[in-house]
């Protein structure tokens, strides 16, 4: 068995605001281990960027609370002063963001940029941190690394600004990179392109990867394993091809059937999961996807457990549906809506 | 760069040509009067008859715009313009007041940029706490307060003798003469003019950094692990800057130009800006004219400075 990484357990993040309240992260449970890759699935507000950057330190503040536990090498990272974190981010893990245009400093060149982020937590001199950042933006698949490293952010492309936040993530040779939807600000043919390569530099770099994305398609490539997030909670967690074929509950049925797919009929519309997430200050009763599901029934009014329903272990979901009902009604919506185009 | 260079000097030098423009039209033909309206003004009170006679010639006041406006420029720039009223060469009064009021500048300036600098850096870092409501408070006042009233509190209480007579009360002393005297009659007036840009910098600089520390760039830094000192002063500090810089620029040329009217004044300073402080008070108008001019050269000529600064603080206004 692959070494253990990260073991998130129970996590809850929630921050106070002036509405009250907001439960970001209600409830998260995973595991981590060497050379996987764990794809985070769900829409905006599900709290999977909150869970990615809890893990990064980056949600501390004064309004911040957190309960649960993410033990990081036997150790808890939420009970650890700032200062020790410090040594954590970017040495153990590393972090890209969002957006490219806006996630580098457009003031520094983008070599300064990896240096710093090498001498950050090594002691090594300046001539060598160039050197290996040059060595860096080749393997992110930059050309002429020598002289583009001295080209500044606004002389990059989006893309090749993604590749070069790659290389300041992988710059310390971090255990696990966290990719926080890499590849929404990008161009679809950029897009692959990016995912390969996080593939291929996890495997040259050893480490782990969590890619969080709204987009099953992007995950179901590289993922070992998929958690679907919805409304701060776990709802479903189960091997890629296992959720894919299997999925259990309604929401991740929604998910797949909201992308269009080439191999089956093409529906008159392409589905899609109505209403909205729910206020995470004010949230409903019961299972949390209850208003917006269409088998919703009275035991929903309860909140189901995370638990395992199917024969096949590990694959974990919140739903009351036997799966009779689950195996009769699934198939309409995940292939693409025709119920609810009717 | 050296195009960049030459571009901006060119606008510059057209820039100040539409300000002679503006002074012509200012001065000579909105006032309106015919040749002996403007002749009259020109020379003062208690001129004589024959006195206004020889300024309108001069001046080519009786000759179409161009003529007069030609003389105007030769007059401001072969150094011949004279008040008047009190028959001195005002380029020579304005090179006389120079070395205060650019000792007062360079003070004033150094003061307010670092004051400024620091408060704005500590009221943004306990944003929201009571160091940051308490330097809100002051530097509301300090930009409120009038200067005039200031100095004239100032110097009462610690030059008169209200509390105290330790600072010397006004004037101006050459550094030639004694750099100590230089200093000491000095401090009172920078920090009287400071005052105001403190609490103003301080304001901006606040809220940039504020703005700048939600940036997605200083979460990067964050997330390398980089020390919050390193991080607020390489990634926020270095954005935050770029918009004070430009007031400091303008702001310093201003006061540089003899913007500091009332500072000059109360402090008794014999600067430009009290030469034309005197000046507007005699309706004197050739030293104001000059004095104008003067003022406008330094505002361009720092604009340009600001702009080369620019392109250092940010690469993507550089030229390639």
């Amino acid at each position: 068995m692959a070494e253990r990484l990260l073991e998130v357990d129970d996590l809850h993040v929630h921050f106070a605001t002036e509405d009250g309240v907001v439960r970001a992260v209600d409830g998260v449970s995973f595991e981590l281990e060497r050379g996987q890759v764990l794809g985070i699935v769900g829409e905006s507000g599900s709290g999977k960027s909150v869970t990615a950057m809890t893990l990064m330190g980056l949600t501390r503040g004064v309004n911040s609370h957190f309960e649960g536990q993410v033990v990081y090498k036997g150790k808890d990272l939420l009970n650890i002063s700032e200062r020790e974190f410090q040594d954590y981010r970017g040495a153990e893990i590393g972090m890209i963001f969002q957006d490219p245009m806006t996630s580098l400093n457009p003031v520094y060149r983008i070599g300064e940029q990896i240096v710093e982020a090498i001498r950050a937590h090594e002691s090594v001199d300046r001539r060598m941190a160039q050197r290996r950042a040059v060595e860096l933006l080749r393997q992110v698949g930059i050309p002429n690394p020598e002289s583009r490293i001295d080209d500044f952010p606004h002389q990059f492309s989006g893309g090749m600004r993604q590749r070069a936040m790659i290389a300041i993530a992988l710059a310390c040779n971090p255990d696990i990179l966290i990719a926080d939807e890499p590849t929404t600000a990008l161009d679809v043919t950029i897009q692959a392109q990016i995912i390969e390569l996080i593939a291929k530099l996890k495997d040259d770099f050893n480490s782990a990867v969590i890619l969080i994305t709204h987009d099953l398609g992007v995950v179901a490539d590289i993922a070992n394993e998929i958690v679907v997030m919805y409304a701060g909670r776990v709802v479903e967690r189960a091997k890629t091809r296992e959720l894919f074929y299997n999925p259990q509950m309604p929401y991740t049925w929604g998910l797949l059937g909201s992308i269009p797919r080439l191999d089956r009929p093409r529906p008159e519309r392409l589905h899609s999961i109505k209403g909205a997430p729910p206020s995470l200050i004010n949230m409903p009763q019961g299972c949390k996807f209850r208003p917006r599901c269409p088998h919703a029934f009275e035991r929903c009014t309860q909140e189901p457990p995370l638990e395992n329903h199917v024969e096949v272990a590990g694959h974990l979901d919140r739903c009351w549906l036997d799966n009779e009902y689950k195996r009769a009604y699934r198939d309409a919506t995940v292939s693409g809506g025709h119920t609810e185009a009717a | 760069m050296l195009a960049f260079l030459v571009r901006r000097t060119v606008g510059a030098v057209l820039v100040c040509a539409a300000v002679t423009f503006i002074v012509f039209l200012i001065f000579i033909v909105v006032p309106g009067g015919g040749p002996h309206g403007t002749a009259e003004r020109i020379a003062g009170k208690n001129a004589t008859t024959q006195n206004i006679i020889n300024i309108e010639h001069q001046w080519a006041f009786d000759r179409p715009f161009y003529v007069q406006y030609w003389r105007m420029m030769k007059k401001m720039f072969d150094g011949s313009l004279v008040s008047y009223t009190s028959q001195q060469n005002v380029v020579s009064q304005i090179v006389q007041g120079m070395p205060a009021t650019f000792s007062l500048t360079v003070g004033a300036g150094v003061i307010w940029l670092f004051f400024g600098i620091v408060v704005g850096v500590i009221s943004a870092l306990t944003a929201g706490r009571l160091s940051d409501r308490v330097i809100t408070v002051l530097a509301l006042i300090g930009i409120s307060m009038p200067v005039f009233w200031l100095g004239l509190v100032a110097r009462y209480y610690l030059a008169e003798g209200g509390m105290t007579t330790f600072f010397p009360d006004g004037e101006y002393v050459a550094f030639s003469r004694s750099p100590t005297a230089w200093f000491a009659h000095l401090i009172l007036p920078w920090l009287v003019l400071a005052v105001l840009f403190i609490g103003f910098y301080g304001r901006v600089l606040r809220g940039n950094i504020l703005d700048t520390v939600n940036e997605d760039f200083v979460r990067t830094a964050k997330a390398k692990g980089l020390t919050p000192r390193r991080i607020l002063v390489k990634h926020v500090l270095r954005t935050s800057l770029i918009p004070v810089v430009t007031l400091f620029g303008l702001d310093f040329a201003s006061v540089l130009g003899g913007g500091a009217i009332l500072t000059e004044t109360v402090f008794d300073l014999h600067g430009v800006g009290q030469y034309a402080a005197q000046s507007i008070s005699n309706f004197d108008l050739p030293p104001i004219m000059g004095v104008t001019m003067y003022g406008a050269f330094f505002i361009v000529f720092f604009s340009v400075l600001v702009d080369l600064f620019y392109a250092y603080l940010d690469p993507r206004i550089r030229p390639t």
